[in-house]
C-alpha cells in the first residue's frame, strides 16, 4: 500500500473532526478513518486523537476504535500504553459482550507493553460467570502463548485451561480445546531444541476423553470439528476403548456441516485401526459411505476438498464407494478441477460390473469442448484398460472411434494411451497399428510421436513398411524433440535387429547422425551403446534390445503406505487435500533443522516401535518395487542379480542409508525423499521428479554419486516434461548392459 | 484455522481484510490473483486450495468476488472452505446481496461480523439469526445496550428463551430435487433425489418438537409396518438443533428449533427415477447454412398433478442466428447469452405431450476445427403436491410447558435439482419423430 503525497489535509480534517464537542461527529470521523484504513490510507497519524475517543457508550463506537487499534498498535508501541486504562476498565464492564470485547482485543494488538498489563483482567476473565466471556478468554491464553510463553506458563494458565475441559458449557469447552491444541503444536514445532516442555504439552488422557464425548453432542459445529481434531489425537487403551470412540463419533457422521463430517471419518478412520470386531468394522466403513456421497451436492470447493480426501481414503480401503460410481459422474456445469477429480475416483472405483458405463461416460466427456479435459478422459480409457482385462477390448473400441474423429489433439492422446494398452497386453491388439499408423502426419506432439514410433519399432516385424515409416523421422531427426530422438534411434535398432536386411542403411545413417550432429548427450550415449553392442555382440544386443518386457499396471495407491497412513490420520486438513505430509509445504525456514531435529528425538521416545516398524515397510516396499523395476532383465542374467542390485541400490540412497543405520535426523523426511524416488510408475498421474527415478533405474553402485546428479546426467527428458513411459522403458536394456560390464 | 481472511474483487484488489494471526503479512492477499495467473499460464487448473513459498491460499468464489484465507500451517482446510461459504452466506443475509459495492457500504459492520465469527484463525458463531440479534445495522440508535444473546453459548445456541407468538403454527415444507442424466440413447444414466424439509416456526417459549417420517429404516427398528409405503433414505443430515445421538438410537427426529425459517434436515436418495419430465430433440444441421430442432416433451406423470413453471433449454451453436419458433404450446425465446433457446410452459399436466419445431440460420463461414460443444438440454420445473420419493410427514408432535396447541401445516413440492440434464444425439435426432 502506497501513500500517495502529502494528504495532509484530509488527514488533518479527520483529526479536528475527531476532536469535536459532537458525538455523532466524532464517530462519523472515525467511521471514515476507519474507511481510509480499509482502502489502504496511512491513517497511523491519528492513532492520538482515535485514542481519545475509545472511553464511550456507544458500543459500535468502541469497536470501531478497537480495530483501529487492532492495525496500528503494532506501528504506535509508545502510544498503545494510553489505551491500557480504558481495557482494564472495560473488561470490569457489567456488559459481558464489552467484557469479552475487551479481552479479545487486547490479545490481538501484539503490543509487548500491552501485554504486562493482559494478565490481570485475563485472570479475572477465565473466572467470569458468562460463558460468553470465559470462551473468549480460553482463546485469549493461546494468543498471548503465541507473544509471550513465559506469562502464561508464569501465571498458571495452563492449569486453568485444563480446568476448563470440565467446563458446564460445552462452547467454552471447545475453546478451551482448541486453545490447548494450538498452544500444544506451538510448543512442540516453535520451541528450539530444548527438551519438550511437559506442562504445554496437551496430552488427552482418559478422563479428558470422557469429557470430551459428552461436550461433543452438545456444542457448536465449529467446536465439533474442534473436539473431534483432539478426539484423533487420543491413544487409545485397548480395543475396547477404540470401538467406543467410534461408536460415539459414527452420529456426526450425520452432520449437516462438512468439516464434521469429514473430522469424524478422520477419528473413525485413525482408531479403526485398533477396532478388532470385524463385524464393527464392517459397519463403520458402511457408515462412512452415504455421508461422503453427500459432500458431493455442496459448493464445487467444498466438493473437491472432499474429493481429494475420498481419493485417499480409496487408497486406503478401495471398498469404502465400490457401488458408488455413478454419482462421481461428471455434470456438465461442474468446474474442470472438480471434473479432474472425479475422472480419477471413477477409474479407481471401475470393476468389470460398471465398466461400460464408465467406458460410455468417459467417450462422453471425449467430446466436451475442454482440451484439458477431454485428454484426460481419454487417459482414463487408457487406465481402465490396463487396470481392467476384460474391458480392455471395449476400450480399445472406444479409442478406435475416438481416433475415427479425427480431432488432432484426440487422436494425439489416444496413441498415446494405446502405447500403454500395448505395453499391458502386448501383441493382443495389432489389428489396429495400421489405422493408428495412418494419423501419423497429423502427430505434432513430442509425447504421440514417441508413442508411435515405440509401437511401430515394437512390432516392426509385423509392420511391413516400418522401415519406410521410421525413415521419415530419421529424416528429420535433428528437428525432433529428444522423446521423439531416444525413440526414433531405439526403434530403428529394434528395427535391425528383426529385419537385418533390409535396414542395414537406415540403422547406419540414425547413428552416424546420433552420435555427431546430435547436441542431446542422453541421445548421443544411448546411440553409441547400441553401436557398440551392434558391433561387438548381435546376439548379445538381441537378448537386451529385444528382451521381454514385464507388463505394466496402475498403482493402487499414488503415494507410499506410510505417507497414506500418515494423510488418512489427518483427513481434512491442507495435507490430505494436496496429498504431501505436511512438512512438504510448510515452510519452517529457519527453524527447519531444530524443528526436524525435535521431532525426530519425539518420535523416537514416543513410538520408537511404530518408526521401526514404518521403516520395515519402507524397506520391504522399497526391495517389492525394485524387484518389480528389475524383473524385466533377461532371466540369462541370473535372477539372483537383481534382488542384489535392489539392496544395493537401496543402500546407496543416502536417506535410506541413514534409515537403516537409524542415523537419521527426521525419519518422515527419509520416507519422503525416499519415496519421492521409488513411487514414479509410468501409470502414475503424480509427476514425480525424473531425475531421481533414472538414477534409481539404473541400478547405481554403492560408491555412485547422489542421485541426483548421476540421475541428471543420464535423464532423456531435457524438455522438463516428465519421463514418458516408453523412454522408461529403454532404459531398461541399458541397465542389463550395466550389469553386463 | 486461518491467520487472515480477506474479500477480493476480480482483480486482486483486497476490498476489505482482517488479519486474525500474526504470522501471514496483510501484502500476501496481494500475490493472489498474479499466483492464479501464473497457474493458469503454465495450463495447471487452480484450485480452491494452493501453496506458494510456505502460505497456503484457501479460496472460493462468490459472483465476482474472492474470499480467500491465508494460513502458514496444515489447516484444516475443509473447515476453513466451508467457513468462507458460511461468510458469504452470512454476508447474503445481512445485505441482500454480496457484491463490491454492499461491501463498501457496509465496512463498519463486515468489520464487526468478521471480528465476531472467527477468533484467532478459529471459527466462533455463523448464525447469521444469533448475530442479527446483537450486531445490527442500527445499533447506535438503541438507548439499551445489546448484549450477546444467551444463544451464543447456550446449549441451545440457536434459540433465545422468552418468544411469544399469539397464535402458535408450524409451516413444513417437504421440497424434492431431483437430478438427472440422460444419455444420448435415452437411458437414464445417474438419478438422485435430494430431499429437504424446511420450516418455518412461529412458536412460544422453549417447545419440545418430534418429527415423524415414513422412514423405511426406522419402521424396522421399531418393528412396527407401515400403512403404505415406507422410504430409506441413504443419507441424512440435521440441523445442528437435532440430537444426532437421539437420530442414531432410534431413528427418532427430536429437536428445540431455532425462531423463523431454517431447513430442518436433507436427505438424499439414489433409488432410480424415471424422468419426470422428458424431452427430446431432433437436430438436423446443415453446415453453413441453418440448423432445426424439433423437440418434444412429455410430463411423465399421472395426470391429477401438473408441473408449473416448465423451462426447457435447448442449446444451439453460439452463432445461430435469424430464429424462428413454433410451439404446440407455451412461448419460445431465444436467448442468446446462453446460446440456446427456451421454451416455457406455465402448466403442463400430467401425461401430456407437445412438440415444437425451431429454425436457425448459420453463418456460411465457419472457423476451423470448431468442435460442437454439445452442451445437454436443461429443464426447469416445479410440481406441487408431489413427492418423487414417496416420503411423507406422519406426525409433527409439539411439546411446550405451557401447553398450548400448535398447528402445523405441510407442503409438498418436487422441482428439478441444479442438474437436469438430457444428452443430445451429435447429429441427427435419435428417435423418429412425426412432424407436426
Amino acid at each position: 500500500m502506497s501513500i500517495r503525497g502529502p494528504r495532509k489535509g484530509e488527514n488533518y480534517e479527520l483529526s479536528v473532526d475527531l476532536n469535536s464537542e459532537y458525538r455523532e461527529k466524532r464517530k462519523d470521523a472515525i467511521k471514515r478513518v476507519i474507511a481510509s484504513m480499509t482502502v489502504g490510507k496511512d491513517v497511523s497519524g491519528l492513532f492520538p486523537d482515535v485514542l481519545k475517543n475509545m472511553q464511550t457508550d456507544d458500543l459500535e463506537q468502541k469497536k470501531l476504535v478497537y480495530l483501529y487499534l487492532i492495525n496500528y498498535a503494532k506501528t504506535q508501541p509508545e502510544l498503545v500504553i494510553l489505551a491500557v486504562n480504558t481495557f482494564v476498565k472495560d473488561s470490569d464492564d457489567p456488559n459481558p459482550l464489552v467484557r469479552a470485547l475487551a479481552i479479545r482485543t487486547m490479545g490481538c494488538l501484539r503490543a509487548e507493553k500491552i501485554i504486562d498489563y493482559l494478565c490481570d483482567p485475563l485472570q479475572k476473565a477465565l473466572r467470569d460467570e458468562n460463558p460468553y466471556v470465559r470462551k473468549t478468554a480460553a482463546l485469549c491464553v493461546a494468543k498471548l502463548y503465541d507473544l509471550k510463553p513465559e506469562l502464561v506458563i508464569e501465571n498458571g494458565f495452563l492449569e486453568q485451561l485444563h480446568e476448563m475441559i470440565s467446563d458446564s458449557n460445552p462452547m467454552v469447552v471447545a475453546n478451551t480445546v482448541a486453545a490447548l491444541t494450538d498452544i500444544h503444536s506451538a510448543s512442540t514445532a516453535n520451541q528450539p531444541s530444548t527438551s519438550s516442555d511437559s506442562s504445554t504439552a496437551f496430552h488427552i488422557t482418559t478422563p479428558i476423553l470422557n469429557k470430551l464425548l459428552v461436550a461433543l453432542n452438545e456444542c457448536s459445529e465449529w467446536g465439533r470439528v474442534a473436539i473431534l481434531n483432539a478426539l484423533g489425537r487420543y491413544q487409545a487403551q485397548d480395543d475396547k476403548e477404540s470401538e467406543h470412540i467410534c461408536e460415539r463419533v459414527v452420529p456426526q457422521f450425520q452432520h449437516i456441516n462438512g468439516s464434521v463430517v469429514l473430522a469424524a471419518v478422520k477419528v473413525v478412520m485413525i482408531h479403526l485401526r485398533k477396532v478388532r470386531r470385524e463385524e464393527l468394522e464392517k459397519q463403520l466403513i458402511r457408515k462412512m459411505a452415504p455421508p461422503l456421497v453427500t459432500l458431493l451436492s455442496s459448493p464445487p470447493e467444498v466438493q473437491w476438498v472432499a474429493l481429494r480426501n475420498i481419493n485417499l481414503l480409496l487408497q486406503k480401503r478401495p471398498e469404502i464407494l465400490s457401488n458408488e460410481m455413478r454419482v462421481f459422474f461428471c455434470k456438465y456445469n461442474d468446474p474442470l478441477y472438480v471434473k479432474v477429480e472425479k475422472l480419477d475416483i471413477m477409474v479407481r472405483l471401475a470393476h468389470e460390473r460398471n465398466v461400460d458405463a464408465l467406458l460410455s461416460e468417459l467417450k462422453e466427456y471425449a467430446s466436451e469442448v475442454d482440451v484439458d479435459f477431454v485428454r484426460k478422459s481419454v487417459k482414463a480409457i487408457g487406465q481402465t484398460a490396463v487396470k481392467i482385462e476384460e474391458a480392455a477390448e471395449k476400450c480399445v473400441n472406444v479409442l478406435l472411434d475416438l481416433i475415427a474423429t479425427r480431432v488432432s489433439y484426440v487422436v494425439q492422446e489416444a496413441i498415446v494411451v494405446m502405447k500403454d494398452i500395448f505395453r499391458k497386453y502386448p501383441s493382443t491388439y495389432e489389428g489396429v497399428i495400421p489405422t493408428l499408423c495412418a494419423n501419423l502426419d497429423e502427430l505434432d506432439e513430442p509425447e504421440a510421436k514417441a508413442s508411435l514410433i515405440w509401437i511401430i519399432g515394437e512390432y516392426a516385424n509385423k509392420i511391413e513398411n516400418a522401415d519406410d515409416l521410421l525413415t521419415l523421422f530419421v529424416d528429420s531427426f535433428t528437428e525432433e524433440a529428444y522423446p521423439v530422438q531416444l525413440q526414433t534411434l531405439t526403434a530403428v535398432v529394434k528395427l535391425f535387429l528383426k529385419k537385418p536386411d533390409s535396414s542395414q542403411g537406415i540403422v547406419q545413417r540414425v547413428l552416424n547422425t546420433a552420435t555427431k550432429d546430435c547436441d542431446s548427450p542422453d541421445v548421443r550415449d544411448r546411440a553409441y551403446i547400441y553401436w557398440r553392442l551392434l558391433s561387438m555382440d548381435p546376439a548379445a544386443a538381441k537378448s537386451v534390445v529385444l528382451s521381454h518386457r514385464p507388463p505394466i499396471s496402475i498403482p493402487r495407491t499414488t503415494v507410499a503406505p506410510a505417507v497414506l497412513e500418515e494423510l488418512i490420520g489427518e483427513i481434512g486438513s491442507l495435507a490430505s487435500v494436496y496429498h504431501k505430509p505436511a512438512e512438504t509445504f510448510i515452510g519452517k525456514g529457519r527453524l527447519g533443522a531444530d524443528a526436524m531435529q525435535k521431532r525426530a528425538v519425539e518420535e523416537a521416545d514416543e513410538s520408537q516401535l511404530s518408526t521401526q516398524k514404518a521403516l520395515q515397510t519402507v524397506v520391504a516396499g522399497q526391495q517389492s518395487e525394485n524387484l518389480l523395476d528389475f524383473g524385466d532383465e533377461p532371466s540369462t542374467d541370473g535372477g539372483g542379480l537383481s534382488g542384489l542390485a535392489a539392496t544395493q541400490t537401496m543402500l546407496s540412497q543416502p536417506a535410506a542409508a541413514n534409515l537403516i543405520a537409524g542415523t537419521s535426523s527426521n525419519p518422515l523426511d527419509d520416507l519422503v525423499s525416499i519415496f519421492g524416488n521409488v513411487s514414479m510408475q509410468p501409470m502414475s498421474a503424480t509427476p514425480t521428479p525424473a531425475p531421481s527415478q533414472a538414477a534409481f533405474g539404473f541400478g547405481q553402485p554403492p560408491s555412485a554419486a547422489p542421485g541426483g546428479a548421476f540421475g541428471g546426467l543420464m535423464t532423456p527428458t531435457v524438455s522438463g516434461s516428465s519421463t514418458s513411459p516408453p523412454t522408461q522403458q529403454q532404459q531398461k536394456p541399458e541397465e542389463d548392459l550395466l550389469g553386463l560390464f | 484455522m486461518a491467520s487472515l481472511v480477506a474479500i477480493l474483487d476480480l482483480k486482486g484488489k483486497p476490498l476489505i481484510q482482517r488479519s486474525y494471526r500474526d504470522d501471514v503479512p496483510a501484502s500476501y492477499v496481494e500475490r493472489f490473483l498474479p499466483l492464479v495467473l501464473d497457474i493458469e499460464e503454465e495450463g495447471q487448473q487452480v484450485t480452491p486450495c494452493f501453496s506458494n513459498q510456505g502460505v497456503n491460499y484457501m479460496h472460493i468464489r462468490h459472483s465476482n468476488l474472492y474470499l480467500l484465507a491465508l494460513s502458514k500451517r496444515n489447516s484444516n482446510a475443509s473447515e476453513i472452505i466451508i467457513f468462507l461459504h458460511r461468510l458469504t452466506q452470512v454476508l447474503v443475509e445481512y445485505f441482500k446481496e454480496l457484491e463490491e459495492e454492499s461491501i463498501r457500504d457496509n465496512f463498519v459492520i463486515i468489520y464487526e461480523l468478521m471480528d465476531e465469527m472467527m477468533d484467532f484463525g478459529f471459527p466462533q458463531t455463523t448464525e447469521s439469526k444469533i448475530l442479527q440479534e446483537y450486531i445490527t445495522q442500527e445499533s447506535h440508535k438503541l438507548e439499551v445496550q445489546v448484549r450477546p444473546p444467551m444463544a451464543v453459548t447456550n446449549a441451545v445456541s440457536w434459540r433465545t428463551e422468552g418468544i411469544r407468538y399469539r397464535k402458535n403454527e408450524v409451516f413444513l415444507d417437504v421440497i424434492e430435487s431431483v437430478n438427472m442424466l440422460v444419455n444420448a440413447n435415452g437411458n437414464v444414466v445417474r438419478s438422485e433425489i435430494l430431499g429437504a424439509v424446511k420450516m418455518k416456526c412461529y412458536l412460544s417459549g422453549m417447545p419440545e418438537l418430534r418429527l415423524g417420517l415414513n422412514d423405511k429404516v426406522m419402521f424396522e427398528s421399531t418393528g412396527r409396518t407401515a400403512r403404505g409405503k415406507a422410504i430409506e433414505m441413504e443419507d441424512v443430515k440435521f440441523h445442528q438443533c437435532v440430537r444426532l445421538s437421539r437420530f442414531e438410537n432410534d431413528r427418532t427426529i427430536s429437536f428445540i428449533p431455532p425462531d423463523g425459517e431454517f431447513e430442518l434436515m436433507s436427505y438424499r436418495l439414489s433409488t432410480p427415477v424415471k424422468p419426470l419430465i422428458w424431452v427430446e430433440a431432433a437436430i438436423e444441421s446443415h453446415k453453413g447454412s441453418r440448423v432445426e430442432y424439433i423437440v418434444k416433451v412429455k410430463a411423465q406423470f399421472k395426470r391429477r398433478s401438473t408441473a408449473n413453471n416448465v423451462e426447457i433449454y435447448v442449446p444451439v451453436p453460439d452463432d445461430a442466428d435469424s430464429p424462428k419458433f413454433r410451439a404446440a404450446t407455451g412461448s419460445v425465446q431465444y436467448a442468446p447469452d446462453k446460446s440456446a433457446f427456451v421454451w416455457k410452459i406455465k402448466q403442463l399436466g400430467g401425461s401430456r405431450e407437445f412438440l415444437m419445431r425451431a429454425h436457425f440460420g448459420l453463418p456460411s463461414v465457419k472457423a476451423e476445427q470448431e468442435m460442437d460443444k454439445r452442451a445437454p438440454i436443461t429443464v426447469k420445473f416445479e410440481i406441487p403436491y408431489f413427492t418423487v420419493s414417496g416420503i411423507q410427514v406422519r406426525y409433527l408432535k409439539i411439546v411446550e410447558k405451557s401447553g398450548y396447541q400448535a398447528l402445523p401445516w405441510v407442503r409438498y413440492i418436487t422441482q428439478n435439482g441444479d442438474d437436469y440434464s438430457l444428452r443430445t444425439a451429435q447429429e441427427k435426432g435419435n428417435a423418429p419423430i412425426n412432424p407436426i
